[in-house]
């Protein structure tokens, strides 16, 4: 049907789905995490935390298929990345279960003390883990030590440096705002008009940290512009950006928070899409030498996986998106703390 | 082993839940109803911890098995990302609308989502199972050989999807596993509610559970007998270094049963043993002579350690036959409720979920265990054997033992911690127990203050009382 080039690139477009998928929902669930502090009454804290309790756990899914999918199609890169960044993924599995447990565990018993611990918990591991997310990001992007054997030996420390740090910044302040707009649209009445001040706030932070890092992305990291000066279309996507993050304030001025959500869902595809077209065809790509990039062709499963894969992914994904539909329709509107509730 | 402890809990609560969610649809009984409702809340626990864990799991390929991941990635990666697109948005979707959409949506809505939940949970079983007996007995693959940088790797590339799926112990190490975690469910159920039979409390509810529970346990026991009977003569085809491990046979020729002993690996023989002669050969080949094939003939360097798959194999095995023991032994006492007052079998079945919990594990122990020195079993394909994968050539290669013995331990803490904490959760939501019938069945009229003074209306202890008010603002 397919050859195995043409297969190689659906499966570079169909991670890079999964992962926007999973930056947009677990987004604004991190996001939530974050912005979760500003409450201050213990009503108001559980409302903020149940505007994710059912979508949460789904949300997280989608990282889990994202990993399996690489894994599968990309076998050397899931393999080089993994190991390759070993303190940071352990710091970063240890963020993600730490923030399921406070949010199960944080309205099991009514002790004040309780209750803020599991409150620093869910608020550092969110944090914690959207930062970190960024960090991986910004090493990627800025190409790692892939060596000829496509192996990754870097320690912890180097991979801080100042670019992923910057990446990972940027990665907070666009979460939490994400989130902030998310919990407009799922709170009423007092709360909300605190959110909406901390929209404001987020925003502008995001858009300190945006500017920022294009500056340092434009000067330092000339690879990244080269499919761009190529193919001048791709020009559109760094557009729809810049238009996807100047709706947000317009549309909030406007009293139209749905519209803003979705500004704020098309601005995190338009990142992911940038990264995606900066490193592209390279999977990863090597800072010590040209030819040592993991690209889409040298870290590839066999054409007949591939195949097998395209497949299960044609058969699956409708279903996947019908259902989360489901699920997300029916909890919509605003959130009313029932006895199921966290 | 510790994310072991939560998908056969799920998937045995999943059944469970669908029969009375079920009964409750058929009956209109309230009862039922908030029995399907308190199994749901522990399930959803499990469920969460079961993520948790699932994601460690899923990551540590990578970061810890990267040599392991390039060598199967083509074969065992498709598996891993059918399981997430077929299994885990399916369960983690429909759980959302089980948990917290009881007055969100319908009841035949809700009832399709439990089993929406109880299927996803198997379909993540069907891969992962799958997944992992193509480590034991690999098929539909051949090896390629791949020059990276200045070395050649090896890797297993799919030849056959279809083959690959259904090697030849997939189909039986899936039933068993299913019958293993299902059993798991139906005593954990029979548990509980021997626990408020024994406390006198939810009465109505417990004798319910009970007999779902019992029979859910009794029948999914006899079949664990049946398919560990064909998985055993599937296993000393397929593995005869593991048959002959976990038999602590170690001359072929005549295989002896042992009900328990010792084997003792660099002597070569079983020490404080009790064998039944010839047992073995006859449960395998249907003849008490016909030889077995014993660790002498396995190259001293593919030899499995014995002692642990042998003790946990047998392990499993005796807690087998007790499961039958127990259920069908309890079974005839139903008729008259006879049961419900023998204050000393209530209490063993308290603890017999503790049994299949064991077994589970053990069964998984001696599984793997007997499957190394190899990660990937050597195969064979169009006649020509292929190279399999050892277990200390599948680690990652950019990481140093410091850091896997930091992470080993980091990672023994949180789960120490998670496992406190699921207790906790457990015994919280178990005290708690389920809701009482509601005065009402219309849920215009169910409020807060309804509830509470329905329930004060109730003849309950002083104490249990206030402990049912004070958990209300949380769990009302």
């Amino acid at each position: 049907m397919f050859e195995h080039d043409t297969l190689s690139l659906i499966w570079f477009a169909l991670l890079g789905f999964l992962l926007v998928g999973y930056a947009i929902l677990d987004g604004f669930d991190f996001g939530v995490g974050i912005l979760h502090p500003i409450a201050k009454s213990d009503r108001d804290r559980r409302i903020i935390l149940n505007s994710i309790g059912p979508l949460w756990d789904g949300n997280e899914v989608w990282l889990v298929t994202f990993g399996g999918a690489l894994f599968a199609a990309f076998p050397e890169a899931y393999a080089t990345v993994f190991s390759g960044f070993y303190v940071a993924f352990m710091l970063l599995l240890f963020a993600l279960i730490f923030r399921a447990v406070s949010i199960e565990f944080r309205s099991k018993a009514e002790h004040a003390r309780w209750r803020t611990a599991w409150d620093y918990g869910f608020f550092g591991s969110s944090l914690l883990a959207a930062f970190l997310f960024g960090v991986a990001a910004g090493n990627v992007m800025q190409g790692m030590p892939v060596n000829e054997d496509m192996i990754i030996h870097q320690s912890v420390w180097q991979q801080l440096t100042f670019y992923p740090l910057l990446v990972g910044v940027l990665t907070v302040a666009l979460f939490s705002m994400h989130g902030a707009i998310f919990l407009y649209l799922k709170t009423e009445g007092e709360l909300q008009k605190l959110i909406e001040r901390w929209i404001w706030r987020t925003f502008g932070f995001f858009l300190i940290a945006y500017i920022f890092t294009t500056m340092v992305t434009l000067v330092e990291i000339p690879r990244a512009f080269k499919n761009f000066h190529d193919n001048k279309w791709l020009w559109a996507v760094p557009a729809l950006n810049v238009l996807a993050v100047a709706n947000i304030p317009r549309a909030m001025f406007l009293k139209k928070p749905v519209y803003a959500f979705v500004s704020s869902c098309a601005t995190i595809a338009a990142f992911a899409t940038l990264f995606a077209t900066a490193i592209f065809p390279n999977l990863v790509p090597s800072s010590l030498n040209e030819s040592w990039h993991m690209t889409v062709y040298n870290a590839r499963s066999s054409e007949a996986t591939l195949r097998i894969m395209l497949l299960i992914a044609v058969i699956g994904l409708p279903f996947v998106i019908t259902y989360s539909g489901v699920v997300y329709w029916t909890f919509r509107g605003k959130v009313h703390l029932a006895r199921e509730s966290y | 082993m510790f994310h072991y402890l939560f998908p056969p809990l799920t998937i045995g609560l999943g059944l469970v839940m669908v029969v009375l969610e079920g009964i409750w649809l058929k009956t209109g009984d309230q009862t039922w109803k908030d029995a399907a409702r308190f199994w749901t809340r522990i399930f959803a626990v499990n469920f969460g911890l079961g993520v948790a864990t699932g994601l460690v799991m899923e990551f540590e390929f990578g970061t810890n098995w990267a040599a392991y991941s390039r060598f199967v990635g083509d074969v065992f990666g498709s598996a891993l990302a059918a399981e997430g697109i077929f299994a885990f948005f399916l369960e983690s979707g429909f759980l959302a609308v089980l948990v917290f959409g009881w007055d969100r949506v319908g009841p035949k809505m809700h009832f399709f989502s439990s089993m929406m939940v109880w299927l996803g949970s198997m379909f993540s079983a069907v891969w992962i199972v799958v997944a992992n007996s193509w480590q034991q007995t690999p098929a539909g693959y051949h090896i390629v050989e791949k020059v990276v940088g200045d070395h050649t790797r090896y890797r297993a590339e799919i030849t056959d999807f279809w083959a690959m799926i259904f090697n030849p112990s997939s189909v039986d190490r899936l039933t068993h596993t299913l019958i293993g975690a299902l059993i798991l469910g139906g005593f954990l159920v029979t548990s509980v509610s021997s626990y408020y039979l024994l406390k006198k409390r939810h009465e109505l509810f417990a004798r319910r559970c009970f007999t779902i529970g019992l029979v859910i346990a009794a029948i999914f026991s006899l079949l664990a007998a049946i398919t560990g009977h064909d998985q055993a003569q599937q296993v000393s085809e397929t593995q005869p270094a593991k048959m002959a491990a976990f038999e602590g046979h170690f001359e072929t020729g005549p295989g002896d049963l042992y009900l328990f002993g010792s084997p003792d690996a660099s002597a070569g023989k079983v020490r404080f043993g009790l064998a039944i002669p010839g047992m073995l050969s006859y449960l395998i080949t249907g003849d008490s002579k016909s030889p077995i094939t014993g660790l002498n003939d396995i190259p001293e360097d593919e030899r499995p350690p014995v002692w642990l798959p042998f003790q946990m194999y047998h392990l499993m095995v005796g807690l087998g036959f007790g499961f039958i023991v127990l259920t069908l032994g309890t079974l005839p006492l139903l008729r008259g409720g006879r049961i419900f007052n023998m204050r000393w079998l209530l209490w063993v079945h308290v603890f017999a979920v503790f049994g299949p919990m064991v077994a589970n594990q053990a069964g998984w122990i001696a599984a793997e265990v007997g499957r190394q020195p190899w990660i990937v079993y050597p195969g064979e394909h169009d006649g020509v054997s292929m190279r399999g994968l050892r277990t200390s050539d599948g680690l990652s290669e950019a990481v140093t033992s410091e850091q896997v013995l930091w992470s080993i331990v980091m990672f023994g803490l949180i789960y120490l911690m998670l496992f406190f904490v699921w207790i906790f959760v457990l015994n919280n939501k178990i005290q708690h127990g389920p809701d009482e019938p509601e005065p009402t069945s219309d849920p215009s009229e169910r409020s807060f203050f309804k509830t509470a003074a329905a329930m004060s209306g109730h003849q309950r202890s002083l104490t249990e009382y206030n402990e049912s008010e004070s958990r209300k603002p949380e769990q009302p």
